[in-house]
């Protein structure tokens, strides 16, 4: 059992809703984006998801594109962002981290040594964007049995015959993409999402977050009210650009935070 | 039997879309319904006669197909070599072999409902040849081209808005062909219920580098015909450009089982195969790796960032290439060379003034290695290269590259 699946299963038995923040690893640079990730817990996050830079983010918008070009220009890597979740580690061994991000950064590290590395700096699980399932043996499969849960992404374009397909060696939680769109661009709208998440649930036992277009405390609340929980990046990423201390940051996440946790 | 498969180059790509361990499918899960249907739409196009019946009848009246293959007798005698075949899809209907793709894929997108098409484009040759044919079918075009590009293509942004088509500078990055593509990938997440992608090359996820490669292969199949025609044997050297690598493939895929015809393709060495690396030879210098769809060659760094490519061609200017050529070069099928700025513009003015053909800057690049290699064989040797582009569009870019105002002519 992954910090993950503890912190779902003690989220259950409280009966509440989850929270979950991304940041883009490195964003602006080490010590400012560590200070943001070790005060994560403390306004609320339940899981974190650690965004991994890479040059040509495809699946994101302008946002995460330019916190990625923060990050790498500041000199963030591969190693650093692990060295990173290590180092938040060393204050906190119950907040799960979900590493995000393309696969390219992984397959030049290697997998095998990846895999290692990952697991010594307490990553908990994955989430490959240009991974679906048809490429499952490059990655996902070797990270369950390296005792990492591999997260997938179900979107609205993955219709009742596909599914079974996406929810085959997903673990942790599904993440449900409310859009059909890039990070950071359209609104989520929980009747929409009701349904979807409904769906999915009618084949998984795993807990389905939903993320994409969540930008406010009542978005938050109204999405976690029809899922398991809520995951906010773009708009926390925004601040982060606009140059706001990590105080400032956080004090945004803990009003998402409560958004969810109220629903 | 001649068609032993076991001993065959061209069965590639398998059920996963892979040429040996590259290609595949390593898209977001948004996008795996919309391949996962376009391959089973091609499947059934592949074998559907009216389909091949639509191709033909546009490729010779809308194309102007069969494009000549062309004995350049001058350039020959003063090579002083092997003799130099040109195999002309300058003369295609939007001077490129492009159109040959698009003409395929938008058949497709029409077969599927498709209303919106969406491209990217490096030099403009497939964004002109896209919003061609969108125009002649009434179809809404949107095509995303790098900002740096706008900027050294003119001309061929200038056609497109002729055309109907909406361009969209793409800025992220450095503004080159790679980031067109991911913007038109983002666009395609974001609106894919009536859009089709319509990619230039053979790259991209699975079916694409196939698709677009079975498409340009009438290169191919045309220049074997016609060298046959012309000299009763095969070409001893098959010789062509590389970007992403559909003038090549096309070229390439009907000589793959032909042992005895020797392949080369050329990417654009820009300021040379350097650390610095000013260059877009990405099988020469950089290693496999997963980007737009496919894993393929790659420039880029110890941490798997993608690296801009630098080359004067825009249509080369790309730090990846179809997974296919990687397979291709990995088993040794095909050799992959690297030619300058310096030397494409060389060969540039030579096939001006030795041919009366002003060829794009990418083909220049292929001429560029005839030119190196010509000389040194026997007169009875002989050498095709594919002229893919015509150079109109490259006027301005050529004018400073040599220092003329083209102010004061």
């Amino acid at each position: 059992m992954t910090r993950i699946d503890r912190t779902f299963q003690r989220l259950r038995a409280e009966g509440r809703k989850g929270f979950v923040s991304y940041v883009m690893a490195g964003d602006p640079d080490f010590d400012t984006s560590l200070a943001i990730v070790k005060g994560l817990p403390a306004a609320g996050v339940d899981v974190i998801e650690l965004g991994l830079p890479f040059t040509d983010p495809m699946a994101d918008g302008p946002t995460i594109q330019l916190a990625g070009q923060r990050a790498l220009e500041a000199g963030m890597t591969l190693k650093r962002t692990l060295e990173l979740a290590r180092r938040f580690r060393e204050d906190d061994d119950t907040t799960p981290i979900v590493l995000m991000g393309y696969y390219n950064p992984i397959y030049s590290h290697g997998v095998d040594r990846f895999l290692v590395d990952a697991k010594v700096a307490g990553i908990d699980g994955l989430i490959v964007v240009d991974l679906p399932p048809e490429e499952d043996e490059e990655l996902c499969i070797p990270a369950q049995k390296a005792g990492l849960n591999f997260i997938r992404l179900a979107t609205p374009t993955t219709d009742d015959r596909r599914l079974p397909k996406v929810l085959t060696n997903t673990s942790g939680f599904v993440y449900y993409v409310s859009i059909t769109g890039i990070t950071g661009a359209a609104n989520a709208v929980a009747t929409d999402v009701g349904p979807e998440v409904a769906r999915i649930k009618a084949q998984t036992d795993l807990p389905v977050i939903v993320g994409f277009g969540i930008r406010t405390p009542e978005t938050s609340r109204d999405i976690a009210r029809v899922a398991d929980g809520a995951v906010v990046g773009s708009a926390i990423v925004d601040l982060i650009g606009k140059g706001k201390s990590p105080d400032e940051v956080l004090e945004f996440v803990r009003g998402l935070a409560e958004g969810a946790h109220s629903a | 039997m001649a068609n032993d498969l076991t001993n065959s180059y061209k069965t590639g790509p398998d059920e996963n879309g892979r040429f040996g361990i590259f290609g595949g499918r390593f898209v977001s899960e948004t996008l795996m319904p919309l391949i996962l249907d376009l391959e089973a739409e091609y499947e059934r196009a592949k074998t559907d006669d009216s389909f091949w019946a639509e191709m033909d009848f546009l490729w010779k009246h809308y194309v102007g197909r069969p494009s000549p293959l062309y004995f350049a007798e001058r350039l020959t005698d003063h090579l002083g070599g092997a003799k130099v075949y040109m195999k002309r899809d300058e003369l295609n209907h939007t001077g490129a072999h492009k159109i040959n793709n698009v003409l395929g894929q938008i058949i497709l997108a029409r077969r599927m409902g498709k209303t919106r098409i969406i491209a990217e484009t490096g030099a403009g040759q497939h964004g002109v040849a896209t919003a061609t044919v969108c125009a002649k079918f009434g179809l809404k075009c949107v095509v995303y081209m790098g900002a740096h590009d706008v900027e050294r293509q003119k001309p061929n942004v200038f056609r497109m808005k002729l055309l109907g088509a909406e361009v969209i500078p793409v800025t992220s990055g450095r503004g080159t062909l790679k980031d067109a593509m991911n913007d038109a990938l983002r666009d395609w997440v974001t609106n894919v219920r009536d859009t089709f992608y319509c990619i230039g090359t053979v790259a991209g996820p699975h079916p694409y580098p196939a698709m677009v490669r079975d498409f340009q292969s009438i290169i191919g199949k045309e220049a074997k015909e016609q060298m046959m025609e012309a000299e009763g044997r095969l070409p001893d050297t098959i010789i062509a450009a590389i970007g992403g690598g559909s003038n090549a493939m096309g070229l390439f895929f009907p000589f793959l089982d032909d042992k005895e015809v020797r392949i080369i393709g050329v990417e654009a060495g820009g300021k040379g195969v350097n650390e610095k690396m000013e260059h877009c030879a990405s099988l020469t210098g950089g290693r496999p790796g997963v980007l737009h769809g496919n894993r393929t060659y790659l420039l880029q760094d110890a941490d798997g960032q993608i690296l801009e490519g630098f080359s004067i061609s825009a249509g080369l200017d790309y730090p990846g290439i179809g997974p296919e050529h990687s397979w291709l070069h990995e088993v040794g099928r095909a050799e992959y060379v690297a030619i300058t700025d310096a030397e494409a513009l060389e060969a540039f003015k030579l096939c001006c003034e030795m041919e009366g053909i002003i060829p794009a800057l990418e083909p220049s690049h292929a001429l560029a290695h005839v030119m190196k290699i010509a000389p040194d064989l026997p007169p009875d040797h002989i050498i095709c290269m594919n002229m893919c582009g015509r150079g109109d569009k490259d006027i301005f870019t050529v004018a400073r590259a040599l220092g003329w105002d083209m102010g004061q002519l």
